[in-house]
């Protein structure tokens, strides 16, 4: 069962990261093929007023398309959303954003939980997850879910984290699909095109 | 877990019962906030859950507060505020007087930033700002002006980088954990119940502030929206959104113009 799920084909990667995660983002994104066929979302925790920083950071570094998520945007192959800082982002049956001003979960806003629950039920086992560095434990029952709705769980080798709490919880919580070294994430994304 | 087709079940419910229409709201959201409350109220099952919001009258009350995304903050997006006080709010001055909405103002933080921008500028005393919301019982709350004390910390910062001249702390009195909003203040504003979705213009306006409630409708029910407050606005008036809203695909957003890099719109 397991092996035919994960030979599915990727309709949408969601990456999740908190402290210490920007580095393992710019060890990622230069080495990414141009092609992607699937869109990238990016769930980062930080600061509401360093808004624009991430993402003049990112386009910097990939000819992707990178920009900040719209409400009723459609998720689109090829282009990188930035989840906005202060917002929570869902992802409706039609494949369109909703950004939410609700509480905080996790203490963070936008919180990894939210985005990975909502992208699990919407696309199953065609969505791939990845959890980075990071300080708190958000983003863990989002893996949980991802998982039961036959989605792939990818973990940063906490080993290779700056802030190794974050992916540590998961791999104590989470059955991962695989568990990555921060150099390898480029390839293995690379390989979800295939 | 309660799935898609129990959620429009519950929402029929809520308006045959009830009068509330939440059936285009943003799907996602609507139903995360349900899913979120029968957690918090510990039910066993969605028949349960599903009874208490029919036949409780108390209980709606509840499920009306908590469905419906009551956060806040005061001078939230502290460039708003600034182009508020630089560009809007020194036009409408030349007014004899100033009629402000703010539609969905939940527990009355932006009412509040607004007023305190009037008062600075010279202009409260000339303003009177409506402030509404679906909810009866965050208008009490909005009401009253009390604030936790917690809060006041980030608010007086917001303000601060927003241009504003004072000690933020002049405005209120503190009380134990809790600050309490001059009555000076409140005495500028109108609460009362709206309902974007099923309520008619009431009056026309200088200046409307809806910042983070179109986010949970559907497009549909955003457009729809717009044309409510299209009508409420008069001409040379502003619009003013949250800072992920925009007007760009209604059909008449040719009849405004955006005020500089801001989510305001003003009709031409």
């Amino acid at each position: 069962m397991a092996q035919t799920i994960n030979s599915a084909s990727c309709e949408a990667l969601i990456i999740g990261g908190s402290a210490g995660s920007l580095d393992v983002l710019l060890e990622i994104f230069p080495a990414l093929k141009s092609d992607i066929r699937f869109p990238i979302i990016l769930v980062v925790h930080r600061k509401p007023s360093n808004e624009s920083l991430l993402t003049d950071l990112l386009k910097s570094r990939t000819s992707m398309d990178v920009g900040e998520a719209n409400e009723k945007e459609f998720l689109t192959p090829g282009k990188v959303f930035i989840v906005p800082a202060d917002y929570h982002m869902l992802i409706e049956e039609d494949r369109s954003i909703s950004l939410d001003y609700s509480e905080k979960v996790n203490y963070s806003r936008p919180s990894i939980d939210v985005t990975f629950q909502s992208a699990a039920e919407v696309f199953k086992e065609k969505l791939v997850c990845i959890l980075l560095s990071g300080s708190n434990s958000d983003g863990v029952e989002g893996l949980k879910c991802v998982n039961s709705f036959g989605g792939r769980a990818v973990i940063q080798n906490p080993g290779t984290a700056i802030m190794p709490y974050m992916p540590q919880q998961a791999v104590l919580n989470v059955k991962p699909h695989i568990i990555l070294d921060s150099r390898d994430m480029a390839e293995y994304i690379n390989k979800l095109n295939d | 877990m309660i799935d898609n087709e129990q959620v429009e079940i519950l929402l029929n419910d809520v308006l045959e019962n009830h009068g509330y229409d939440f059936l285009e709201y943003s799907p996602a959201s609507i139903k995360r906030r349900i899913i979120r409350l029968y957690g918090l109220d510990n039910f066993v099952s969605f028949a349960e859950f599903r009874y208490a919001v029919r036949t409780d009258k108390q209980y709606f009350k509840r499920f009306l507060e908590e469905i419906t995304v009551n956060v806040t903050e005061m001078f939230r997006d502290p460039s708003f505020y600034k182009s508020l006080r630089n560009d809007v709010l020194p036009v409408l001055g030349t007014y004899p007087f100033i009629r402000i909405w703010v539609a969905g103002c939940s527990t009355g933080e932006e009412a509040y930033s607004l007023a305190i921008v009037l008062k600075e500028l010279n202009l409260l005393h000339k303003a009177l700002i409506y402030a509404t919301d679906i909810n009866p019982s965050v208008l009490e709350k909005a009401k009253k002006g009390i604030f936790p004390l917690t809060y006041l910390k980030q608010y007086s910062e917001n303000y601060l980088q927003s241009g504003g001249l004072k000690d933020f702390s002049a405005y209120y009195t503190a009380n134990y954990s809790l600050a309490k909003f001059d009555e000076s203040l409140s005495n500028k504003m109108i609460f009362s119940t709206h309902n974007l979705v099923s309520d008619h213009s009431f009056n026309e306006f200088q200046l409307i502030l809806c910042r983070n409630v179109l986010i949970y409708f559907d497009k549909g029910l955003q457009h729809k929206v717009f044309n409510l407050f299209d009508s409420s606005i008069e001409k040379l008036g502003y619009l003013a959104l949250g800072s992920k809203e925009s007007l760009e695909f209604w059909p008449k957003a040719r009849e405004y113009k955006r005020v500089k890099m801001e989510k305001i719109w003003r009709k031409l």
